[in-house]
């Protein structure tokens, strides 16, 4: 680029006449925000394999089942006693990761790159940045997972058809631990939103995500048994868990107490963003 | 106009920014100078609330930067480390900026034409070269047609092109009344642009000043004289406001606070032999030197070779203040 641009001063817009003031509000800044994440690439692709996943699993799961139901082989325990929705849902294992790093991605993007100094000098007050991020990512990975697990069990529920699994949309409970599992994903993206925000580091963001949703569950195993289920039932995963089981067992939470639960990691993650936000220099 | 009190930055022990008042009017270019890492940077990020201050206020147009509902129309910023995101293009890039103002598409397209960014609007800013990137911070910066105008070492890596461009723009910017407030430690360039200069060194305040003052503080206008006889020379010219220094067994001496004329006229009248008779007004180069020498972070092992070819300079050019 060597053209010289001459300096047109943008003479008609200073001093003389009144300018139109331009004021920050939420509504713009959720604009902003919704904008600057369609505008990636990355949104495009991790958006895409994260309902890739859900359906692909879901429907994979499925298979397996019928294929081990019918070989005879022994199957895993907890496979006997689980229904269509179930399987569908087993996708969502692998969404989360997906919808988790692109979580992560979305605030601790910003300071890998520096783009974080832009946004904050145009909304200096900060938390509407957070606010806003959580909320039009949170709205479209709801969109997305929820999507993905009804696509997974409504093309998928007919390869069950006649087992013990087999059940329909209308079945008890099976619309609701889907609409359970697409919340689920959505606030394990919030989750990521957050730890983004407060580790600003891609990497560090993703490997708490990974660690709290995968790793923990298997650390509070070594935990002696009668600490286990007071403990256990309350960890973020299998708090989220419960959130979409079709049927829950008696040590587990039921649906709704696991949405408050995970709910309640999500608000923590999100208030400890929010203090790191509010108070460091970015 | 910015406004700073008492300003201070520190970073554990280390006192990046410390107890800076100054003021930067409008209608003018103030430079703001010094050496690396004399907390220019630091400044300008407590400027616009990226850092907090540890001590101090500054405010922009009367209040803190958060403190304004539309902070975009009261300062456009370019800040001297990277503040896009490479896998944005450009267009987009200051179309997410203008939304957070409900700032018209129209007025997008309007500052990328100024800075001439046209043919790249929509291509992915981190293929950008340098140059194309300042183009495009100082684009945002200009968004919100702000009063306030704040650059962060604008010239850093730009080819003579992109230095006459950013050179015409400050200047364009201070004619149309807009406080113009730009960073460099590099007195040449600020020598070029800037009418009052903001002098800073380890986080200190060392000078508020005009470019004229500060070559007039810095020792002024000295003449070399070289004659017969130096001693009663020195003699015959020493009187109230007039500094005299030389070396002993030198035929050379500085003389501060005579013309060379008046020098020597004084010297035919005593009939003492001038061999040589030169004038020499410190240039702003040195005067900058001068003033920031203790406050240096990093000194070179050379620094006192480089301080003496850069004496030498500065005679035979004998100055670019004036230009």
């Amino acid at each position: 680029m060597s053209t010289v641009t001459a300096v047109q001063a943008p003479a008609e817009s200073a001093a003389n006449e009144p300018r139109p003031v331009h004021k920050v509000t939420a509504a713009r800044v959720l604009r902003s925000e919704w904008a600057k994440l369609w505008s990636l690439r990355s949104t495009w692709i991790t958006l895409g394999l994260a309902l890739l996943f859900v359906v692909a699993f879901g429907l994979i799961s499925l298979w397996h089942y019928k294929s081990a139901l019918h070989s005879g082989h022994r199957m895993d325990p907890d496979m006997v006693t689980a229904t269509a929705a179930d399987l569908a849902l087993f996708g969502t294992n692998f969404g989360q990761l997906a919808l988790g790093v692109l979580g992560v991605l979305v605030t601790a993007g910003e300071y890998s790159t520096g783009m974080i100094r832009s946004t904050l000098v145009a909304v200096p007050t900060r938390l509407p940045v957070l606010w806003a991020k959580t909320a039009v990512y949170g709205l479209i990975a709801f969109v997305v997972a929820t999507v993905g697990v009804f696509a997974a069990f409504l093309f998928g529920h007919g390869i069950v058809a006649g087992t013990p699994a087999a059940i329909s949309l209308s079945g008890a409970g099976v619309a609701r631990s889907l609409l359970g599992g697409g919340l689920y994903l959505a606030l394990v993206g919030v989750i990521g939103v957050a730890l983004g925000a407060l580790l600003r580091s891609v990497a560090g963001g993703i490997s708490v995500l990974v660690a709290t949703l995968m790793l923990v569950p298997g650390l509070a195993e070594l935990l002696p048994t009668s600490w286990q289920n007071d403990i256990n039932r309350y960890l973020p995963s299998n708090a989220g868990g419960s959130m979409y089981t079709v049927h829950h067992a008696a040590q587990t939470l039921s649906p709704g107490a696991g949405l408050a639960v995970f709910a309640g990691w999500t608000v923590l993650a999100l208030a400890g963003a929010a203090y790191r936000l509010r108070n460091t220099d970015a | 106009m910015i406004e700073a009190h008492q300003l201070t930055k520190r970073y554990g022990e280390k006192t990046a920014v410390d107890r800076l008042d100054f003021t930067v009017r409008p209608g003018t270019v103030t430079g703001f100078l010094g050496p690396n890492g004399a907390g220019k940077s630091t400044t300008m990020r407590m400027i616009v609330g990226l850092d907090a201050p540890t001590g101090g206020s500054v405010t922009v147009n009367g209040r803190r930067y958060a403190g304004h509902s539309a902070p975009l129309q009261e300062v456009g910023a370019l800040l001297e480390a990277k503040a896009i995101h490479p896998g944005r293009s450009a267009f987009n890039h200051l179309m997410a900026q203008a939304y957070t103002h409900g700032i018209p598409r129209r007025r997008v397209e309007e500052v990328i034409a100024m800075t001439g960014l046209q043919s790249v609007a929509r291509k992915r800013a981190g293929a950008f070269s340098l140059g194309m990137g300042q183009r495009l911070g100082i684009a945002a910066a200009l968004l919100g047609d702000p009063a306030t105008i704040m650059l962060d070492e604008p010239v850093n890596g730009l080819d003579p092109e992109g230095v006459l461009w950013i050179r015409n723009l400050l200047t364009a910017l201070a004619d149309e009344g807009r406080t113009v407030f730009v960073s460099s430690h590099l007195m040449s360039e600020m020598a070029l642009v800037a009418d009052h200069l903001i002098v800073v060194g380890r986080g200190r305040l060392l000078a508020d000043t005009t470019v004229d003052d500060l070559v007039r503080q810095a020792g002024g206008d000295t003449v070399k004289v070289v004659s017969a006889d130096p001693a009663k020379l020195r003699e015959l010219l020493s009187g109230a406001g007039v500094e005299i220094s030389g070396r002993a067994g030198s035929e050379t001496l500085e003389v501060t606070g005579l013309s060379a004329r008046a020098i020597g006229t004084k010297a035919a009248a005593a009939g003492i032999a001038v061999y040589e008779l030169t004038p020499r007004s410190v240039s702003l180069e040195q005067a900058f030197m001068e003033l920031t020498r203790d406050a240096v972070e990093y000194h070179g092992s050379t620094a006192a070779d480089d301080r003496t070819a850069v004496e030498d300079h500065g005679t035979a050019e004998k100055t670019g203040s004036a230009a």
